[in-house]
């Protein structure tokens, strides 16, 4: 038990000596929070928008109006022809062109049924989906106007279905409430899983791993003296995490406090372990970092931080199983939305601690004292 | 009963081989010293015995406890000082001695009188961090950690390497007066010169132990005759040394070279004419009591007639 104690001390003695090592280890993760809550946004604003008018008429007008005065649509003028069109897009310039074909009032009125090209950059597959949505309401909206103006009907006569949204938990749509959740967990992997991993890894290099080991001092006394720092550390960054949470992002947490700690505690349990089987297997700092980072990519693009992971293909989905920071994030997320009580996420923590302690296992095996 | 028995040790690294049957014995109170050159299997052994490492065949014993066996039981009565420095380089010298005390379960009070005269020598500098001290202060630092819980046995591997001469000197005084005191010490170097501060040696070398003696002793089963040779010109006196017929083996030392003749008939005389006839100035011949390394030299060669 003292042993432990001492452990401890001495990784926090250790950890003090290195005040550049300390800072990152509390900055970076802080600046990773705000950078991706604010910058990583998929609301689509500001898209370029050019147009091809072969009618010149008032009805092409008042369609092109419509773009015009609104927020997502920034008009960069009228180009000539389709080649030009063209070469807007390649360009960069133009993000979408509508082509109004020529006699398109002509056609409306005469034969009640015309057509409209949209030209997209479908470059960001995602950003073209949701310009081509904007789009697609706005010229359905001028067809009801024109609907109504030529039936000589007055508008919200015609019987229509309304569709009227109501956004639950996240109300205003806001990108920062659906990231600030998901990068709270994330960050405790940085901490609890590499950093501990890189600390194990340079006991090997500078020797002293082979020089405890000649010592009475057992497995768990090194597991448990090694883990507790960096276990206390990311209590910590979660602790300033959460605060940013409420009072920089302004996002009220509706579940209990209490339980989003007993995730981040066994969350950052998980990542100790995890920390620990990469030491196990890398011999040098080089090693462990590449597997680390090679983990910590693969778990971040698949955990669903950015997109839903319901869209992945079916074999990603496979793979999430064993992604402890899918769980996580999705935990973080209705505990601290939508107010998840412990019986609506007691799946995931099962698995969570399952996970846990298969780790452990796996690493306390694989840590063998004599080599 | 021996405070450290080693039977019929061997050990390979896939298909290399480090230690190869290795059979020693070290008595309780003894400091014993392993020569021999890198890459002789020398830590490994150590390794071995510091239960590291597991062997491959044969079995060994420290303080009556079987290396693999007793591993835990061992690891509490061993002092082990690895080839290269492995303490925390971010920690003082205190802090470093506090931790390795603390981590055997004592402290630095109950065993302070064991590292004493070492300590000593490091207290102005007992705030500096240990990544900070000058190569032989390391050491003695070094030294004062596996000595803090009052070992059984003492193993150093390689000590003195990289260490400057005076500092050599130093350690082995420390060594001889630690062992004074009845602490089993085995340790080990690559410097033949330091054989001579042991009281008994065995000289490794490709994995095997070539001989096992006092150093007296080892000296003695050098039979040949031996010249120290001296000319103007070391470079080329070598190489026409090497060719000349009655020569078996001319090594450097320090400024002389030191001569085996095949035969005892071999004079001065000689040497001199064909060293003249070769065009040597300033040649100085004369014949001398063989040391230590002479006999190593020639236990090297023996068994290696390649070389």
């Amino acid at each position: 038990m003292n042993r432990i104690r001492y452990m401890v001390e001495k990784e926090i003695q250790q950890l003090r000596r290195n005040p550049v090592l300390l800072r990152i280890m509390l900055a970076a993760p802080i600046m990773q929070l705000i950078l991706l809550s604010y910058a990583a946004n998929y609301e689509v604003k500001n898209l370029n928008i050019a147009v091809v008018d072969g009618d010149h008429t008032t009805y092409s007008q008042r369609l092109v109006g419509k773009f015009r005065y609104l927020d997502n649509f920034r008009m960069t003028g009228y180009l000539a022809s389709d080649k030009q069109a063209r070469q807007t897009l390649l360009a960069g310039d133009a993000d979408l062109v509508l082509v109004i074909p020529p006699h398109f009032e002509r056609d409306l009125a005469k034969e009640g049924n015309t057509s409209v090209q949209l030209l997209l950059n479908a470059i960001d597959g995602s950003k073209a989906g949701i310009a081509n949505g904007y789009a697609t309401a706005i010229i359905r909206d001028f067809n009801a106007d024109i609907r109504a103006e030529t039936s000589a009907v007055a508008p919200g006569t015609i019987p229509a279905l309304d569709i009227e949204n109501q956004y639950w938990y996240n109300p205003k749509l806001e990108y920062k409430t659906f990231m600030v959740p998901g990068v709270l967990f994330e960050l405790l992997i940085l901490v609890g899983g590499l950093v501990s991993a890189l600390n194990i890894v340079r006991e090997k290099e500078i020797g002293t791993m082979e020089q405890l080991n000649v010592t009475p001092i057992r497995k768990h006394e090194f597991i448990l003296g090694k883990s507790i720092p960096f276990v206390l550390i990311g209590l910590v960054l979660f602790t300033v995490g959460l605060l940013l949470g409420r009072f920089l992002f302004q996002i009220r947490i509706e579940g209990s406090v209490a339980l989003m700690y007993v995730f981040a505690l066994l969350f950052l349990i998980l990542c100790v372990g995890l920390g620990l089987l990469i030491s196990t297997l890398a011999d040098n700092q080089q090693q462990a970092l590449f597997v680390s980072f090679f983990l910590l990519v693969l778990f971040i693009l698949l955990s669903g931080l950015f997109a839903s992971t319901e869209n992945m293909p079916e074999w990603a989905q496979w793979l999430n199983i064993l992604n402890p920071l899918k769980y996580i994030i999705e935990v973080g997320r209705n505990v601290m939305l939508k107010g998840s009580t412990f019986r609506d996420v007691s799946r995931p923590f099962f698995v969570l601690a399952g996970m846990a302690i298969g780790l452990l296992l796996l690493a306390s095996w694989r840590y063998r004292k004599t080599v | 009963m021996d405070a450290i028995i080693i039977e019929n040790v061997s050990k390979s690294y896939g298909a290399i081989p480090a230690v190869s049957d290795v059979s020693l014995s070290i008595k309780p109170g003894e400091l014993f010293g392993l020569i021999g050159p890198d890459g002789a299997g020398k830590t490994t052994l150590f390794k071995i015995l510091v239960t590291l490492l597991l062997p491959d065949t044969g079995r060994a014993t420290v303080a009556g406890y079987d290396v693999v066996k007793d591993y835990k039981t061992l690891r509490k009565l061993v002092g082990y000082m690895p080839g290269r420095f492995s303490l925390y380089p971010d920690l003082s010298v205190q802090e470093n001695l506090a931790f390795f005390a603390t981590v055997f379960g004592t402290t630095i009070r109950q065993n302070y009188h064991l590292i004493q005269e070492i300590y000593a020598q490091l207290e102005p500098f007992k705030n500096r961090r240990a990544g900070q001290l000058s190569g032989g202060m390391k050491q003695k630092l070094a030294l004062c950690c596996a000595l803090i819980h009052k070992p059984d046995v003492l193993f150093l591997d390689e000590p003195t390497t990289g260490v400057d001469a005076v500092s050599r000197k130093e350690f082995w005084d420390m060594l001889r007066q630690l062992n004074e005191r009845g602490l089993t010490t085995l340790v080990s170097t690559p410097y033949m010169d330091e054989a001579s501060r042991c009281d008994r040696v065995a000289f490794m070398q490709t994995g095997t132990v070539l001989a096992v003696d006092t150093p007296l002793a080892i000296t003695r089963r050098f039979k040949k005759r031996l010249y120290a040779v001296r000319a103007a010109d070391t470079y080329s006196l070598i190489h026409d040394l090497r060719l000349a017929p009655f020569t078996e083996s001319c090594y450097a030392f320090g400024e002389f070279l030191h001569l085996t003749v095949k035969s005892a008939a071999v004079t001065e005389e000689q040497i001199g004419r064909y060293l003249r006839e070769k065009n040597h100035r300033t040649i100085e011949i004369h014949s001398i009591q063989p040391g230590i390394e002479d006999t190593f030299m020639a236990l090297m060669t023996q068994t290696q007639p390649t070389a």
